[in-house]
């Protein structure tokens, strides 16, 4: 995972659900990439295949809320989304996207589609070079910077190692 | 200092004296769930382990897209019947030997007070209504507690909702909650155990109850909690796996917030397009409607189908409409049919289908076309989430969606 990210930003408004995120119809596998040719089909036809590598979504709070769809953090990572900043996330979401690496950072930012943000993880700090204007947020707590880093999978192997050595 | 149900059932899952809103635990999960959508990302992951899932312990239930919907559900489905028979899981409910996988947990005895559930499926918060901690979560996550048996769960704040007094004809379980999600909105509960108490819900069937309990992810609560009673204890009687024991709140307990509700107040409600706070008396809105849905996770009970069909007896729906019934379950469907109720619905023109979710997710069995709306017992009325962006859903109490379905438009049950 990525600690300095430069990204172009996509704007969205509150309450994102995840079935704007990836559409129902399309649960029928869990590739990212495959996924990602749907991501926010519905309401931003547009996002599927303008979003580049890197970019980064900027949105109100609640982001990511309804259907536990993990597929929903897997389509954003297929477009190349590298992080999501929003005043608030859906709870399962946040699990979600913790587990499988995508940064989510609790932040409420002035941004608008195109800006470009510089994102620094480690240090809490967005820096809108569109706007000149700087934000900083609190890190995440020790055990989900971890987890966000090794990864969930990574986590239950080392858990399951020390169980069976134990 | 006294704890919440939630904390409670965390800290004994945790092997803990006690904890605090906000901390990080590591607990021991009692069952974890997943259904075919979210199977099938869970198997890939899990296959990374080099692992055995803890066979009494995970539960499959097929419910989105069975009867297979196409050839790519057909395999999604597939991996989950392949995944059980490979590592032995007895408890995989496949196509009509199951239904709707929140009700499945409950008929089968899998949820209970005080236990820990977690299920790939964001209504997995269903069985709050039987005093358990049950909660949704992701893929990966229920792969990993198919292996390890345990999860971290942040500890969440709780608010207090009382409902006191009592409701008025045709008023039930899912206008409390729509009224409370109204009041909160669809964030007012985020990360949070919401706890329900009050007079009018010990009145309450278990069944309403669930349909509560169901719905507090749509405020974002992790859990809605309803403190067991005898009608729990009775329903599990003579169907709970093991032993369990109720968990209750200290008196001394710490509440984030309290919210008071008269129930006398609380009239038959719908929640307008898009999004579940988005609340008014079903005879305060004038529109017409395409379709009418009954059936799901939320409100496919036989209570349920038995409210529906006490209106729509003698009665036919509206020729411009379809009405769809789907009974959340084998034993619902079975009950109804003995009952009569099925034929109460086909007399009336509705269609009857076996269980699935495939209507209340816009995947099949009831897709909406553009400008298409729908009266649903169901809980989300998303962009989209019926079919085409441009349709819409309007939630309701399967009353209201009976009353609905004979007139064509939103309809109070009282004014018919």
């Amino acid at each position: 995972m990525k600690k300095h990210i430069e990204g172009r930003v996509w704007r969205f408004a509150d309450n994102v659900d995840t079935d704007q995120i990836i559409p129902a119809k399309y649960l029928v596998t869990g590739d990212r990439d495959e996924l990602a040719k749907h991501a926010f089909e519905n309401v931003r036809p547009e996002f599927a295949e303008g979003a580049k590598d890197g970019d980064v979504i900027v949105s109100g709070g609640n982001f990511g809320s309804g259907s536990s769809r993990e597929h929903a953090p897997r389509a954003l990572l297929g477009a190349g989304i590298t992080c999501v900043i929003a005043p608030s996330f859906a709870r399962i979401f946040f699990r979600n996207s913790i587990n499988i690496g995508l940064p989510l950072i609790e932040c409420e930012i002035d941004a608008a589609d195109g800006d470009i943000l510089n994102v620094d993880l480690e240090n809490g700090k967005i820096a809108n070079k569109s706007t000149g204007v700087e934000y900083t947020f609190p890190s995440l707590p020790d055990f989900l910077m971890k987890l966000l880093d090794i990864g969930l999978i990574e986590n239950t192997k080392r858990k399951l190692g020390t169980k069976r050595s134990g | 200092m006294g704890m919440t149900i939630a904390e409670k059932i965390l800290a004994m899952h945790a092997g803990r004296g006690s904890v605090s809103p906000k901390e990080i635990v590591d607990a021991t999960i009692d069952y974890v769930m997943v259904n075919d959508v979210t199977g099938l990302p869970a198997f890939e992951v899990f296959e990374e382990f080099d692992a055995t899932p803890i066979c009494e312990k995970t539960v499959l239930i097929q419910d989105h897209y069975v009867p297979n919907k196409d050839v790519a559900s057909a395999e999604q489905a597939k991996s989950m019947r392949n995944f059980a028979r490979r590592y032995g899981i007895e408890n995989h409910f496949d196509v009509g030997r199951g239904g709707v996988c929140h009700q499945i947990m409950i008929e089968e005895g899998f949820a209970a007070p005080g236990r820990l559930i977690v299920g790939a499926d964001s209504h997995t918060c269903s069985y709050g209504a039987l005093g358990a901690l049950s909660t949704g979560i992701g893929s990966s996550e229920a792969a990993s507690a198919m292996a390890t048996g345990e999860l971290w769960f942040r500890v969440p704040e709780t608010q207090k909702f009382t409902v006191e007094g009592e409701l008025g004809d045709y008023v039930m379980g899912k206008d409390i909650i729509l009224n409370i999600i109204g009041d909160i909105g669809v964030s007012g509960s985020l990360y949070k155990s919401m706890e329900i108490y009050g007079s009018a819900i010990v009145l309450l069937p278990l069944s309403d109850r669930i349909t509560i309990s169901n719905m507090a992810i749509e405020a974002g609560a992790k859990c809605g909690i309803i403190p067991p009673d005898e009608k729990v204890f009775s329903y599990l009687n003579d169907r709970v796996i093991g032993d369990y024991s109720p968990v209750y709140a200290d008196e001394d307990a710490e509440y984030e917030d309290t919210f008071e509700y008269d129930a006398a107040e609380i009239v038959p409600m719908v929640a307008k397009p898009h999004l579940p706070e988005n609340v008014a008396p079903a005879s305060e809105v004038d529109v017409t409607i395409d379709q009418a849905y009954l059936g799901s996770c939320t409100n496919g009970r036989i209570e349920d189908l038995r409210c529906a069909a006490e209106i729509l007896a003698g009665r036919r729906v509206h020729p411009d409409v379809r009405m769809i019934v789907v009974p959340a379950s084998k034993s619902v469907f079975e009950e109804a049919l003995r009952e009569g109720l099925l034929e109460t619905f086909m007399a009336a023109d509705a269609y009857v289908a076996g269980p699935t979710c495939g209507a209340c997710l816009g995947g099949y069995m009831g897709v909406l076309a553009d400008g298409e709306r729908c009266v649903s017992s169901t809980n989300r009325n998303f962009i989209g989430r019926m079919g085409h962006k441009d349709s819409e859903v309007y939630l309701a109490n399967p009353a209201v969606v009976a009353a609905s379905a004979i007139t064509g438009r939103i309809t109070d049950p009282g004014d018919i």
